[in-house]
């Protein structure tokens, strides 16, 4: 997913919180373990007593306001390594660079973590332009990149673990659902203009006619940030589909479905579905605008079980009460958990080993539950279907099973 | 052929600016920096070559132009459509729908390569559209505005709105562009890793060549007739107009300049860089290319070559060690320059500089006359007898 934009008054205080755990992080490295040439035999900066990573997402330019929950939300991982003892003995600290929402300091970045500060391993990037920008230097440098945003597929990397969903994970069992408990057989397609909205949709309009026997009515792109959506709604309501499917993005989203809201395009005559609104998003939107149309995503702030509460607990103990987790943040927290993984079944922190290693490795404190990495270096996940709810929460109405990851889907492309 | 000499290098001040500049970027930086350093220093000189386009067309000819991007962007995309098709070989494209087209294309599901793609498995004719394209869309620009004599102000807005343009045109037309992802994964120029130190080394000196060449382009033209009448139009439009010349012709030349010295820099980015995105393209962009030649003083080829250096070291500096509040610093560095050195670094360096290092040195420069590499004063403290007929600018 990409470029979107919510309320920003709660940021803030967010970012105050951040230098403090930074300072506290610091504090707390100095316990001392073992060494040796087996852990580290490429040149990573690794000591006896710490190991660095990096960190890269935009902390200032327009993709801010939705990179800051998945900054947070890997600080947070980090911190509690390192409260539990660290990685092989170490304390993981952080060198945080700031990616700026520009695809080329993305790059300049990503560089001089892995050549100057030969990282261990980078948390960051949120779309897909500025993981496009960087992946040719994790290649050369064979880092490792750590990558949370669902996202469209179409791309394998030995340098990435993707802990996001990829599209089929996301479109294919919320397809499925609305076909079979909403009895839908008409779909109008509609997403922002750019490469994620049109890859799920080309996924999605595969998917309905060839396996759900369904019929596409319309299917239409918005450049990103438009704001007119009135033509959009007198099409719906002249072609009357079954479900709108939506994956519109950015400050779209809040005009979008306003908009509908004020042309009576509400949840008791209307099924939606959409891809890209989490919690981040309606925060933005209003619950009460979007009341009762769905969500497909992995994870939902409300999900009942035991490590999510925990999660959640902690993640606002540390960001105030305010805060809200919405899919991303919590794919991010996975990365420094299953890098620890990783790092301690391979006994060594070179990124070859790290890699191999993460293949098959099994989670199970995730806060959306048991994960799983597959040898495509994508996380076997379930998928939710989430009601929006006028507090600006989701209820789950529907969990899959959990569904492999398939980033190149034979027939879908 | 004397003349031609004395035209390039300006006075005697002039050649030893322009030798301690080559010295520091062909000797000084190669020894003293790193790889990866080197290689930064490389990227901001892409953007030095159009802040020195924009001293030639907003310094002396007073046409600012806030879509200078446009023109980068146009020479960098000639460039990166030319690598990614050499990356995107049958071979290596093999697991998508329609193999050896560039992947993006194949995610739009586009099925064969589009029309005006196939002239750039040519290098020669990429070469050519670097400096072509750029050069033919702001002479049809220039065309429109200057036989209309729009300017000022209204040209600025202009060349912002097309900027605009360009940006939504190639976010729009993904399949055709690779939308707001850009032109990416590029790999080898010719069969050579553009990726390897190495190479980023070789690139890094051919950069320095063809900018220490355009500055001394940029001299001749301003050591020429052609000079001077720029400067005579933007002090006076309305005088030289009526003293025969064709105002527009000139204005339409120098922004042409420009336009190609920014194609060139846009070309060389994407070489170091690695891709080409819209980013480049905007409004923001083209604002802060404007910046570089205003820290650097924008009646200074070198100083626009100083000034692109110091603003993105700047930058990369403040934003490693103040990753959330770096922007607060480069802002304060705007408002400063803006407020105290409103002829940038180079005014600095002719109002205390110059004095500073005569008094050090026990040297006193002589005053020359025709002197691009240092700020004169501001042409408007003349005081000339103007009749108020002709005072139509404000």
């Amino acid at each position: 997913m990409d470029l979107k934009q919510t309320g920003a008054s709660r940021l803030l205080p967010r970012r105050l919180a951040q230098g403090a755990a930074a300072l506290s992080m610091l504090a707390m490295s100095v316990f001392a373990s073992s060494a040796g040439a087996e852990v580290n035999s490429t040149g990573l900066a690794v000591t006896d007593t710490e190991v660095i990573v990096g960190q890269l997402h935009s902390a200032t330019g327009t993709m801010a306001i939705s990179e800051t929950g998945s900054i947070q939300a890997e600080r947070l991982a980090i911190e509690q390594i390192n409260a539990s003892g660290g990685i092989l003995g170490r304390q993981i600290k952080v060198i945080q660079e700031d990616g700026a929402s520009d695809w080329p300091t993305f790059a300049e970045k990503a560089r001089k973590l892995l050549e100057r500060d030969k990282v261990a391993a980078v948390f960051g990037c949120w779309t897909s332009a500025s993981r496009k920008a960087v992946l040719p230097i994790f290649e050369k440098e064979n880092g490792l990149l750590y990558y949370p945003t669902f996202y469209e597929g179409l791309e394998q990397s030995k340098n990435v673990i993707y802990t996001g969903q990829e599209a089929t994970q996301q479109i294919l069992a919320g397809l499925d659902w609305v076909a079979k408990e909403k009895g839908a057989k008409t779909f109008y397609l509609l997403g922002s203009d750019y490469i994620w909205p049109r890859t799920s949709m080309k996924i999605a309009r595969k998917h309905i006619e060839n396996v759900l026997g369904g019929q596409v009515v319309g299917e239409e792109y918005y450049p990103l940030g438009n704001t007119q959506f009135g033509s959009l709604t007198n099409k719906i309501k002249l072609k009357k589909p079954d479900v709108i499917f939506a994956a519109v993005v950015g400050g779209s989203n809040v005009a979008f479905y306003k908009q509908l809201k004020a042309a009576g395009i509400t949840s008791d005559k209307q099924t939606l579905l959409t891809l890209s609104v989490t919690e981040d998003e309606l925060l933005g939107i209003g619950g009460e605008n979007m009341a009762g149309f769905y969500a497909s995503m992995k994870y939902f702030q409300s999900l009942d079980n035991p490590n999510n509460s925990e999660f959640v607990k902690a993640f606002k103990a540390k960001y105030g009460n305010d805060a809200v987790i919405g899919d991303v943040t919590q794919a991010a927290y996975l990365g420094p958990w299953l890098w620890k993984a990783a790092v301690e079944k391979a006994g060594s922190f070179d990124v070859d080993k790290v890699v191999a290693a993460s293949a098959g490795l099994e989670l199970d404190t995730a806060p959306e539950g048991y994960v799983k990495v597959h040898e495509n270096q994508h996380l076997w996940s379930k998928t939710r279907i989430g009601q929006v709810q006028a507090n600006g929460q989701f209820a789950v109405v529907y969990e899959s099973d959990l569904i492999e990851p398939n980033p190149f889907p034979k027939g879908y492309q | 052929m004397k003349s031609f000499f004395d035209k390039l290098a300006g006075s005697k001040q002039g050649a030893i600016g322009f030798l301690i500049l080559a010295a520091l970027i062909l000797v000084v930086f190669p020894l003293t920096l790193d790889a990866f350093r080197l290689n930064m220093v490389g990227k901001y000189l892409t953007y030095a070559f159009v802040a020195v386009g924009l001293v030639l067309c907003w310094g002396y000819g007073g046409i600012l132009s806030l879509g200078q991007g446009i023109f980068f962007g146009l020479g960098g995309y000639c460039m990166a459509m030319f690598l990614k098709l050499e990356a995107s070989d049958p071979e290596s494209t093999r697991i998508q729908s329609t193999p050896g087209i560039p992947d993006f294309m194949d995610w739009n599901q586009l099925t064969e390569l589009p029309l005006f793609w196939e002239p750039f498995h040519s290098f020669g004719f990429t070469l050519l559209a670097v400096v072509a394209v750029p050069v033919l869309l702001a002479f049809i620009v220039g065309l429109a505005m200057f036989k209309r004599r729009v300017g000022d102000v209204y040209f600025s807005i202009v060349t912002q709105a097309i900027a605009a343009i360009l940006t939504i045109l190639i976010i729009g037309q993904q399949g055709l562009t690779g939308g707001v992802n850009g032109i990416t994964d590029l790999r080898t120029l010719m069969g050579w890793d553009i990726r390897s130190h190495e190479a980023k080394t070789v690139l890094y000196f051919v950069g320095a060549f063809l900018l220490l060449a355009c500055i001394l382009i940029g001299r001749f033209i301003l050591a020429s007739k052609l000079g001077r009448l720029l400067m005579a139009m933007r002090d006076k439009e309305e005088r030289v107009r009526f003293s025969g010349y064709d105002v527009a012709s000139f204005k339409i030349f120098v922004f042409c300049v420009a336009a190609a010295f920014s194609g060139i820099g846009g070309a060389l980015f994407t070489l170091q860089v690695g891709f080409m995105s819209p980013s480049f393209v905007g409004i923001v962009p083209s604002i802060e290319m404007v910046i570089f030649a205003a820290v650097g003083g924008r009646m200074s080829l070198l100083g626009a070559v100083y000034g692109a250096l110091l603003v993105n070291y700047g930058k990369t500096v403040f934003s490693e060690s103040f990753p959330e509040l770096w922007l607060y610093f480069m802002g304060g560095l705007f408002i400063a320059v803006v407020m105290y050195f409103p002829n940038g670094l180079a005014g600095l360096y002719q109002s205390h500089g110059r004095k500073w290092l005569a008094r050090l040195g026990r040297w006193r420069p002589k005053a020359r006359r025709a002197e691009p590499v240092a700020a004169r004063p501001a042409p408007s403290s003349t005081p000339e007898p103007t009749s108020p007929a002709l005072e139509t600018t404000p």
